[in-house]
């Protein structure tokens, strides 16, 4: 059997192609802001010192690591209509996406967080700053700057998740491939494509994380 | 750093910490048993005694780093109680210096300075700058006001986290082992600073084994032991006629050790 090679519908797909580049990059973007907040706010209620909260932080995470995403994002895709909240796939994408990342932002950033030395919080309070101030100008920085890298891989798989969207039918590369497969029965040239703007998408995001570190994540230290 | 300091302001009578009757326990172990401690304005502590004695507890007891379960503590006329109106109030009246600098590594000498003055005192940065720059200078350190912690000598880190302390504008400092963790070179650079600090008429309580500093400076010298004063005296009689045991087994292993 011989597989000739047609890259035609790939040519002819490539401005929706490249545009749905775009929506998985804003999808990992959406995804990974409302990570960042769901985790730095989760380490901040998980360490409030008040037990209920403690307790349903860590529910969050266990319940959230401990199932598939693909279950997680059809759950709040079906059961958000069932609350009366109607959203469309994009939405419902970025949400599932931030809850996934943040679940698992809470644990990387917790980890982080406990590496810095209770000097430094001593050395805030006995300054009179209050807890609060003392987690944001003091411990956070230098926690995120431990745990950037597991962060940003973290992120990047983030991104590489957007494509179980395409399950909710959300904007992003891989159901845009997929129409373009379906259509023209060309699957080993369009997932070759695919492929490497995933493989560019990474690259590219990692260059830009790189450049956040030495902009805001930097100081010497010993 | 100073050039009216030929004649020390006299400590007064007025009480600028009081301790009465403080217990403090971790767990089923006492660390503090009833500690009675009134400091004047302007007077020189120095705090001594073996490992464990509970020397860092009782300091840390003033400004509340550590909770304590019986008796009562009084900074400036504030009673220290469990609400963080009063645990606010006796912090900006109450500085502190550590054996470990704890300096914040993220940022720069001059914003370690000016962090809590703009963020409790609500000073705005013009004024906490120029305060800072004016106590670095103090602590003759204003030229490396640009750089990172980690780029500083211990000496030199010691002396900025004492003009940290010193730029929210505190009434008492408290110094926990300051020079124990530093290269022997860099011991003099910080008492000297501390000394200094000390003819300006700051209340100091300093926990220290640096007996050259304490001979110097001390209106009293406290002795520490299982939690207990065990003794207390000028400098002069501390050292020259302890009257218990323990401080003179505690004297001769100090002095042995120098
Ligand atoms: N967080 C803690 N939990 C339990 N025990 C503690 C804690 N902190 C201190 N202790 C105990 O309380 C006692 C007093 O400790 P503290 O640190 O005040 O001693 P110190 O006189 O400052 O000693 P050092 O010279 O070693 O600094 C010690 O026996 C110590 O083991
Ligand atoms: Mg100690």
């Amino acid at each position: 059997m011989n597989y000739t090679l047609d890259f035609l519908p790939v040519i002819d797909g490539l401005p929706s192609l490249l545009a749905a580049c775009l929506g998985t990059l804003g999808l990992a973007l959406g995804g990974m802001i409302l990570a960042i907040i769901i985790g730095v706010g989760g380490v901040m209620l998980r360490d409030s010192g008040i037990r209920q909260v403690r307790w349903l932080v860590i529910a969050f995470v266990e319940l959230i690591r401990n199932t598939p995403f693909l279950v997680q994002i059809y759950f709040i895709y079906f059961a958000l209509p069932l609350a009366g909240i109607r959203l469309d796939p994009t939405p419902t994408a970025i949400i599932a996406l931030g809850i996934n990342g943040g679940a698992y932002a809470i644990e990387i950033i917790r980890g982080g967080v406990q590496s810095i030395g209770k000097g430094q919080i001593e050395a805030g309070l006995a300054l009179g700053l209050h807890k609060t101030q003392v987690f944001r100008l003091i411990v956070l920085k230098p926690a995120l700057r431990a745990i950037y890298p597991s962060l940003t891989s973290q992120f990047i798989l983030l991104t590489l998740t957007t494509s179980v969207a395409s399950a909710i039918a959300a904007y992003e590369l891989t159901s845009v491939a997929q129409r373009i497969e379906s259509d023209s029965f060309r699957s080993f040239e369009v997932y070759g494509a695919v492929t490497l703007f995933y493989l560019v998408m990474s690259w590219l995001l990692m260059r830009i994380f790189g450049l956040i570190q030495s902009r805001y994540l930097s100081y010497p230290v010993k | 750093m100073t050039n009216h300091a030929t004649t020390p302001p006299a400590a007064t009578d007025t009480p600028m910490i009081v301790m009465e009757s403080v217990e403090k326990w971790y767990g089923g172990f006492k660390a503090l048993t009833g500690i009675n401690l009134s400091v004047r304005a302007g007077e020189k502590i120095v705090l001594c005694g073996p490992s464990g004695s509970g020397k860092s507890t009782l300091i840390r007891c003033i400004n509340h780093l550590e909770a304590y379960e019986k008796g009562a503590i009084r900074v400036d006329g504030i009673t220290l109680g469990d609400d963080s109106s009063t645990i606010d109030a006796v912090r900006r009246e109450v500085g502190m210096v550590f054996q470990n600098f704890n300096l914040f590594p993220h940022l720069t000498v001059l914003q370690n300075c000016t962090l809590a003055p703009m963020r409790t005192l609500r000073q705005g940065r013009k004024e906490a700058e120029a305060t800072a720059r004016r106590l670095l200078d103090r602590v003759k350190i204003l030229e490396q006001a640009d750089k990172y912690p980690a780029q500083l000598s211990g000496g030199q880190q010691q002396r900025v986290a004492i003009a940290r302390a010193l730029c929210m504008g505190p009434k008492v400092m408290l110094f926990d082992e300051p020079t124990s963790a530093l290269d022997p070179e860099m011991v003099k650079e910080v008492l000297d600073t501390m000394v200094a600090l000390a003819e300006e008429g700051m209340t100091m309580i300093c926990v220290t084994h640096e007996m050259g500093f304490a001979r110097q400076v001390a209106d009293r010298v406290i002795f520490m032991a299982s939690g207990e004063i065990v003794e207390e005296a000028p400098p002069e009689v501390f050292f020259s006629k302890p009257s218990h045991a323990r401080t003179k087994q505690f004297l001769g292993e100090i002095l042995r050790g120098h």
